[in-house]
């Protein structure tokens, strides 16, 4: 599929010497919307790699070399916390499962380059999250929403605890139990996950398994409300493809374990999305088993359209008069998933007249 | 061409269509505003800068207006953007001009990780830097304006970016932001000094900025060597005392003062230990400024002329490697 010209970040992503033809006001887009998709560091350091970073005009350069410093200050903070996370959770003979950047960082994958961060996400089993729970507040780690309906909201009805804070280094924790909320329609079975997930040596934290990791990160993507990282989303996904894909077993048991674990839709999106917009290279037999898996002519076209323009980095010039309306039936779609529709209308007549009367927290 | 080459019409139609491309030091940032008060605080304040051209590249995108509230009928506020986000809660409509100066310092502090950033005023004599670190209300923003009017080229009076690479003082001339008493202080102290209207009621207290002078805008982008860091401390009524400070102090006075020095990790320890082994250190109580400019002025020419004055041996300019 021929490149976005509104896309700039992903152009230059996908092919990382287009840039060397680019005029000081594409620079000048470049650089807001990569800023803006939260993938300047990603896209500074893309271009190292390609031994394109020198060949950037200085004044856009910068910015860049900026975005990887704080990128690169972050994996540090974000070592040293999960080092305590597991140490808080050892005397439980708890492992936590790391979730997405951390686990990306802390496995030393590629999809950790340039990769920026506002919390961390661990998984633990269901059965063990009162003392896991308790064990990160006698560690520092304290509840963040404190309204009642904010505590129903997470612990009865969705794969988290509210997130918590630590009271002195200010880091942002969430706990989760599976990947997907409790009332969702999807309903992959943790079991499966903590069984497959992989050992790391050293802090006493794990990571998922190579496929379910993929598939987590799709599922993240393709169920999530909020869009505005979207692309960042995506990238890490191709990053985490071209990386595992390499094992040519690799795309067969991703098939199978898309099926078992009951997230088949989410793969066709992520393989037909990841491979439009950023070129990712999947096996055309994988591609084909999918594709049974996506909804039909002609709701599938529209789906596209709508994640087209999700897709794009959240500025305002790679916006087009149809993304705030996709952006929008995208959130009502994230919400329909997630609960039933009796719950869902409850939830959100309940955030809507918080937004408007409170300045209380919303999902 | 300078915003004061550029007609007062025109700077009006930039500054409310695509923006006026401003260049404070190494930094072009893109700025649109249809409020009055900030239009004529650009065009006093940065009469000398530099206008770039309106496409190409920018730094940062931002502009300050009202909300598009029904608010701004009866009560009327200001907001800052950065691209379309608003990062900071409004302010009230009065405080366009000291939001757009917040919200530039914000834009280089929070982004320019490129440089190693200082919450000090610094200026610049015979090519060395003078960098005065400390929190608000201890005098620096009085010493580097009496400073500035004093002989000494005004590098930034808030933010001083030190280049990793060189270890020099990138400088980033903006107005300097006065506060309080130090507003009448400083216009009793340099009458020739272009001030802005006073700002009541801000976080701050009351607010005035003054123009930089002209010299120092032209010479935007030459940089100085770190030279002298000098923690000053307004005391009324305390005579002039400048006092040794121990190395390790000035250190972690600087750290505590760095805005990015958790992003620059090993690095930052390494550049800010070659910048404090290349300066002379000092604590600086003083209550006038006439007293406080003779004795910068003596230290500088200790320095210059490599004499041994009351104040330490002067060495040469650290090299960095």
């Amino acid at each position: 599929m021929p490149a976005d010209p509104r896309n700039l970040v992903a152009i230059a992503l996908r092919q990382p010497a287009a840039v060397l033809q680019f005029s000081s006001t594409d620079w000048d887009r470049l650089v807001r919307q990569a800023r803006h998709a939260g993938l300047l560091a990603r896209l500074g350091e893309t271009l190292d790699e390609a031994a394109m970073l020198d060949r950037v005009p200085s004044a856009p350069r910068a910015h860049f070399q900026a975005a990887t410093a704080v990128a690169g200050a972050q994996h540090l903070h974000v070592r040293r916390e999960v080092a305590l996370i597991g140490q808080a959770l050892r005397p439980l003979d708890v492992t936590p499962i790391l979730l997405k950047g951390a686990a990306y960082v802390h496995a030393g994958l590629p999809a950790a380059r340039g990769r920026v961060f506002s919390d961390i996400d661990i998984l633990v089993p269901k059965a063990r999250l009162p003392e896991v729970e308790a064990a990160l507040m006698a560690n520092g780690w304290a509840t963040t929403h404190h309204s009642p309906y904010d505590q129903k909201y997470y612990r009865e009805w969705m794969h988290e605890l509210p997130p918590m804070r630590h009271i002195v280094r200010d880091t942002v924790l969430d706990v989760h139990h599976t990947i997907l909320p409790t009332t969702a329609r999807l309903k992959p079975d943790a079991a499966r996950l903590f069984a497959a997930a992989t050992e790391l040596p050293g802090d006493g934290v794990r990571v998922l398994a190579p496929a379910d990791m993929v598939l987590h990160s799709m599922t993240h993507l393709f169920h999530n409300d909020e869009l505005s990282q979207a692309l960042r989303d995506l990238s890490d996904l191709d990053l985490l493809l071209r990386h595992f894909g390499r094992d040519p077993s690799f795309w067969s048991d991703l098939a199978q374990r898309a099926q078992a674990l009951d997230l088949s839709r989410p793969l066709y999106y992520g393989l037909r999305h990841a491979q439009q917009v950023l070129q990712t290279p999947v096996p055309p037999e994988t591609l084909a088993t999918v594709a049974r898996h996506g909804p039909g002519w002609p709701l599938n076209r529209w789906m596209d359209g709508l994640w087209h323009r999700a897709l794009r980095p959240a500025h305002r010039t790679a916006a087009d008069a149809f993304t705030a309306p996709s952006l929008f039936l995208l959130y009502l779609r994230a919400h329909w998933l997630r609960m039933p529709p009796l719950l869902l209308v409850r939830h959100l007549a309940i955030k809507s007249w918080r937004r408007n009367f409170h300045a209380g927290e919303a999902h | 061409m300078t915003v004061d080459d550029v007609r007062p019409l025109e700077l009006r139609h930039r500054l409310t269509g695509e923006g006026l491309r401003l260049r404070t030091g190494p930094i072009v940032t893109n700025i649109r505003s249809s409020l009055a008060a900030v239009q004529r605080g650009i065009a006093l304040h940065y009469a000398s800068h530099e206008v770039e051209p309106s496409a190409g590249f920018a730094d940062f995108h931002i502009s300050v207006e009202r909300p598009r509230t029904l608010r701004r009928w009866f009560q009327p506020q200001v907001v800052f953007r950065f691209d379309d986000a608003e990062p900071f809660a409004p302010l009230p409509g009065d405080q366009g001009f000291p939001m757009l100066e917040w919200g530039l310092n914000w834009c280089v502090s929070s982004h320019c990780h490129q440089y190693l950033t200082i919450h000090a005023a610094v200026v610049e004599r015979a090519g060395f830097a003078l960098i005065l670190p400390a929190p608000s209300g201890s005098g620096k923003s009085t010493l580097c304006a009496g400073l500035t009017f004093s002989g000494w080229r005004l590098l930034s009076d808030e933010l001083t970016l030190i280049e990793p690479e060189s270890g020099l003082v990138v400088p980033l001339p903006r107005p300097i932001s006065l506060k309080n008493a130090s507003i009448d202080v400083i216009r009793a102290f340099a009458p020739s000094a272009a001030f802005g209207p006073v700002v009541t009621e801000t976080t701050k207290g009351s607010v005035a900025h003054v123009r930089p002078p002209a010299e120092g805008v032209r010479r935007g982008l030459e940089k100085a060597t770190p030279r002298w860091i000098v923690l000053p401390r307004y005391a009324a009524g305390a005579p002039s005392a400048l006092t040794v400070l121990p190395k390790a102090r000035a250190f972690m006075q600087l750290a505590e003062n760095a805005f990015n020095y958790n992003v620059h990790g090993r690095q930052g320890f390494d550049l800010l230990a070659r910048v404090i082994d290349g300066c002379e250190c000092f604590e600086f109580s003083y209550s006038r400024l006439d007293e406080a400019v003779e004795i910068f002025r003596q230290l500088c020419d200790a320095a210059v002329h490599g004499l041994r004055g009351g104040t330490g041996a002067a060495r040469l300019p650290v090299a960095f490697a």
